[in-house]
Formats: structure tokens, C-alpha cells, sequence
């Protein structure tokens, strides 16, 4: 055991693990972020709190993670390299650790150009394979990036984000385990829509034994309407969703219900990827559904370890 | 080389409006061969900033002319008494030889009549592609000689990241990913095993992030004496 978080205990136990995704809010208001919280909280193993997600501003990561924390919950920090340089980073991380968050989930970032304040200077200090390397330096070396010592011990655990979607795929595996020695002991990976493609990546990488060494969360969203599939295939980076796909849910009566069964189908064909460990659910602007998914794709209930 | 544009012709105007004597003063050099602030494009700034000045009925003259470069001193120093006749110079040179200028005899009022974009080199007649920041640590030789500090622009040094697709970043379809350029070449000399090396952190203070930097090379000073 590394952290001892609820997430690595399910991850450990081999049952097959459910993450869900928490979005903070462009606003200092987070009721409406513990209203989702409250309403999943039976339903997943952990919760992923964004980091200005698109690069929009919103309430911090670290601060909704205190506050599922002072709900009893668990959240996985999601730190990117854009808006932060290695001092602020640490410093981050540090209190994250002091507030009793327990998972850190490294990320490059989106591109700040997307988001709402496109003019502001990326940082991009370090990349999120050395965010990743330093984080696991700091914890298991006890020394900071710069080879300072800390003062006292620390222990968080530690995940990374692939995307199997993105290029030159053949290289995407060897970054998997790129990331794998870096410090991850989980990857969610970007949203798959393509399931082909993902089983392809799956083949590539237990042929390197790597599923074995590193647990693999599949990552799912359900789509709400046509509108937001076509807006995800052309506008969020890093997504892909097949012309096929998109044609279903266009050919369905009931879009949304459509869309919810394609979710959920993909959840089941997942569990049956030999070295996929689990799923992580995006459902960001329909959170109330991630009961129902849960419990349709038969993750219910949730295993207590 | 450095690659500058010229600033909308308002924006100089705005500049030039207060003064009656003005010289626009062309480089030839970098900004020159780019086609931005060179002799011809000195002319032109000079034509179409007097048509400018007549339309708003604002009196004083406009003249121009180059010299080789505006960031070296003997340069400046050979048409000095010139350049101290005139109320403003609107240098076509880069950021440099406006600083140059200043700094050398500081009695001077010089305004930029160009935006200095970047270090690079024309990949065809009228297109200029950055290449180099000036990090003061090269890295081309671990990269196959594609630099990911100017070309990626998150300046990953273990790329690519996931926002790679078909070979284009995702800031934009009009740049290439450079990571995948770096990936291809590596495989195309069979080394593609030089990425499973996880590069340390960049040490920045050798680039502008450790404040500005002066490249001392004693070997070539000249001793000035006691």
C-alpha cells in the first residue's frame, strides 16, 4: 500500500474500479459540485476533480478536494503543467497532502489558448512525465524536484492520463510505459468512442505485460444529444468518435437514451478487455445519470475494502 | 535570422502624430532580407505615413532612409549627426536595433515601426517559420534536430502529448506537432528507443526565465587598459 486511499484499496482488491468526474464551477459557488458529489457518492471509488478544465477558469482543484474531504469523500487531484511551475506545483501538492487528499492525477493540460483567457502565458515549466517523476521523487526519495529534502515524509498515489486516440498511435504505448516508470500506478485514459482502436491499444499493451504493472481505468462519457457528439468530434482536443457512431445516435428516436446505452455498452464491452481495470466516468453537465450507468452496466454496489 | 512585421501603418501614425520631424529608418539586414523593414519597405513606410499625415492635415516633413544595421554602433555612428536632426526615428529594425539606438545616444526618440516575431527562416517566398527561442541550452541533438522548446507549444521535452492527431498540435491544424516530426525522424533512423529515456526537467535559468542575459567572451574582448 502506498496511500492507503479508498482508490488504490479497490484497485488492490482486483474488483473492477469506477471513478467519477467532478467539474468546479466558474463561480466560487460549489453547491451545485457537492449536490454531485452527494448524488455519485454511492456509485464510484473516487472522484476526479478538474484543473480548469479547456483552460477556463474555475474554483481550484485543491479547494473542491477539501471540501469532498470534509464531506468524507475522495477525490483525485488533477494537476496540470499549464498554469503552474514547479515551485507553486510542490507547494500545491504539499497542501493537498495537508488537507488529506490522497490521489494526484498528472496532466499536461489543455492548450490556455482554448479557454477564457487565451492571452495569458502558459507555463509548461516542466511536462506531466516530469511532474509525474517528480511527484514520485518527492514521495518515495523524500526530496523536492531541485534535490531539497523535505522536512517530513510524504505519500500520495500517484496516476496519469493516456490517450489512445491521439497520434503517432503506435507510439502510444511506449508512452504508457514511459509514464508507467515515470511513477503512475493508474491511467485513466481519454474518452473512448472508438472501441476498435482502444482494443488494438489493449492488445499492444498487454503483449508488453504493462497492464499488469499499472492499473488501467477506460475512460467513458455519455453523450447527452447529436449536438454535443458532433461538438466533442470537432472541438475538444484529443477526441475521436466515429462517423458510425454518430450516425446511430442521429438514426435514434431518443438521442439521449441512445446515447446512455451506447455508454453503457461500452462499460460492459470493457469489462471484458482482459487487463482493463476499470472505468472512469465523465458525465460533466449530467452527472445525475452516473447512478443509472453504474447500476445498468452492474458495478452496483460499490465493493467496501 | 530575426523575423519581424511591420506594425499597422495607424498604429505608427498615432506615434508619429505629436512631432513634425520624422525619419523613418529602414535595417537591411535580417529585417531586410524578411521583407519587413528593409530600403524598400522603408520607402513605402515613409509614402504611405506622409499621405497619412497630409489627410489629417498634420504639418512636417517625412524622410527615409537604411542603413546596414541598427544594432551595431559603427553603423549608427556613421550617419549620427543625421539622425540627431530629426524629432522621431521610426525604426524598421527589430526590437534590438531600437534598444541599440537608444542605448548608444540616448538623446534620441526611436519608436518601433515593426513587431519582432521570432528567430526563423523562410520555408517559402513570403512564409517564415519560427525555429528558435534562444533557451540558451540547445537540445536539437536529443530531438533529431527539430527543436520541441520552439515547435511544441507546451515546450514538452517527453512528448508527444495526447492532443497530437495526424500529425498537427491542437492548438492549431496549421501547425505541424512537432513530437510527431521528432518520432518520425527518430524512426527513420532507426532510434525511436531514444524516447524511452524520461528527459529531466529543463534547467530555464539559462534562458530568459534567469532574467536578461549577457554573453561575456573574454577571449575576444579587447583590453582596454588601466
Amino acid at each position: 500500500m502506498i496511500a492507503g486511499s479508498n482508490l488504490e484499496k479497490v484497485i488492490n482488491s482486483g474488483n473492477f474500479v469506477v471513478t467519477g468526474e467532478l467539474g468546479p464551477p466558474k463561480s466560487a459557488d460549489i453547491t451545485q459540485l457537492k449536490h454531485h458529489a452527494e448524488e455519485m457518492k454511492n456509485h464510484v471509488d473516487a472522484f476526479n476533480i478538474t484543473d480548469n478544465q479547456t483552460a477556463i477558469v474555475r474554483t481550484s482543484s485543491i479547494a473542491c478536494g477539501a471540501t469532498l474531504v470534509q464531506m468524507g469523500l475522495e477525490p483525485i487531484i488533477q494537476i496540470t503543467v499549464r498554469d503552474r511551475n514547479r515551485i507553486c506545483i510542490q507547494s500545491d501538492v504539499l497542501g493537498a497532502e495537508a488537507l488529506g487528499m490522497k490521489n494526484i492525477l498528472c496532466l499536461s493540460g489543455d492548450h490556455q489558448i482554448f479557454g477564457n483567457e487565451g492571452s495569458s502565458k502558459g507555463v509548461y515549466d516542466i511536462d506531466s512525465m516530469q511532474l509525474l517523476k517528480g511527484l514520485k521523487d518527492m514521495r518515495d526519495e523524500n526530496r523536492f524536484m531541485g534535490g531539497d529534502e523535505l522536512e517530513a515524509p510524504i505519500s500520495y498515489y500517484l496516476g496519469a492520463v493516456e490517450n489512445p486516440f491521439s497520434d503517432p498511435f503506435e507510439y502510444r504505448v511506449d508512452r504508457l510505459e514511459k509514464k508507467i516508470n515515470a511513477g503512475a500506478s493508474f491511467i485513466q485514459t481519454q474518452c473512448i468512442f472508438d472501441l476498435d482502436r482502444f482494443e488494438k491499444w489493449m492488445e499492444m499493451v498487454r503483449a508488453r505485460g504493462l497492464h499488469k504493472k499499472v492499473a488501467i481505468l477506460g475512460g467513458v462519457t455519455p453523450i447527452k444529444s447529436l449536438g454535443a457528439a458532433r461538438y466533442m468530434k470537432n472541438n475538444v482536443s484529443g477526441i475521436t468518435i466515429p462517423d458510425q457512431l454518430i450516425e446511430r445516435i442521429k438514426g435514434a428516436e431518443k438521442k439521449k437514451v441512445e446515447g446512455l446505452n451506447v455508454c453503457i455498452e461500452t462499460i460492459q464491452r470493457l469489462q471484458e478487455i482482459e487487463g482493463v481495470a476499470g472505468v472512469h466516468i465523465m458525465a460533466i453537465a449530467w452527472e445525475e445519470i452516473v447512478p443509472e450507468i453504474v447500476e445498468r452496466a452492474g458495478l452496483y454496489p460499490r465493493p467496501k475494502v | 535570422m530575426i523575423i519581424a512585421e511591420r506594425k499597422p501603418l495607424e498604429e505608427i501614425a498615432a506615434m508619429a502624430a505629436p512631432y513634425e520631424r520624422i525619419c523613418v529608418l529602414g535595417c537591411n539586414t535580417c529585417v531586410g532580407v524578411c521583407m519587413a523593414g528593409g530600403e524598400k519597405e522603408a520607402e513605402e513606410t515613409a509614402a504611405l505615413l506622409r499621405i497619412h499625415r497630409k489627410k489629417e492635415n498634420q504639418s512636417g516633413a517625412v524622410e527615409v532612409f537604411s542603413i546596414e544595421r541598427q544594432c551595431e554602433y559603427e553603423f549608427i555612428d556613421e550617419v549620427l549627426e543625421k539622425l540627431k536632426s530629426y524629432d522621431l526615428i521610426v525604426s524598421l529594425a527589430c526590437g534590438v536595433g531600437v534598444q541599440t539606438m537608444i542605448e548608444h545616444v540616448p538623446s534620441l526618440r526611436v519608436v518601433p515601426g515593426l513587431n519582432t516575431t521570432s528567430m526563423g527562416y523562410p520555408t517559402e517566398q513570403g512564409v517564415w517559420a519560427e525555429r528558435c527561442l534562444g533557451c540558451g541550452d540547445c537540445v536539437l541533438h536529443l530531438t533529431m534536430g527539430i527543436c520541441p522548446i520552439t515547435r511544441c507549444a507546451k515546450s514538452i521535452l517527453n512528448g508527444p502529448c495526447g492532443g497530437s492527431a495526424e500529425g498537427k498540435c491542437e492548438v492549431s491544424e496549421d501547425i505541424e506537432c512537432a513530437w510527431q516530426l521528432i518520432h518520425d525522424r527518430l524512426a527513420s533512423f532507426g532510434r525511436i528507443s531514444d524516447l524511452t529515456e524520461i528527459q529531466p526537467p529543463k534547467d530555464w535559468s539559462s534562458s530568459h526565465h534567469g532574467g536578461p542575459r549577457t554573453t561575456v567572451r573574454e577571449d575576444v574582448r579587447i583590453d582596454r587598459g588601466e
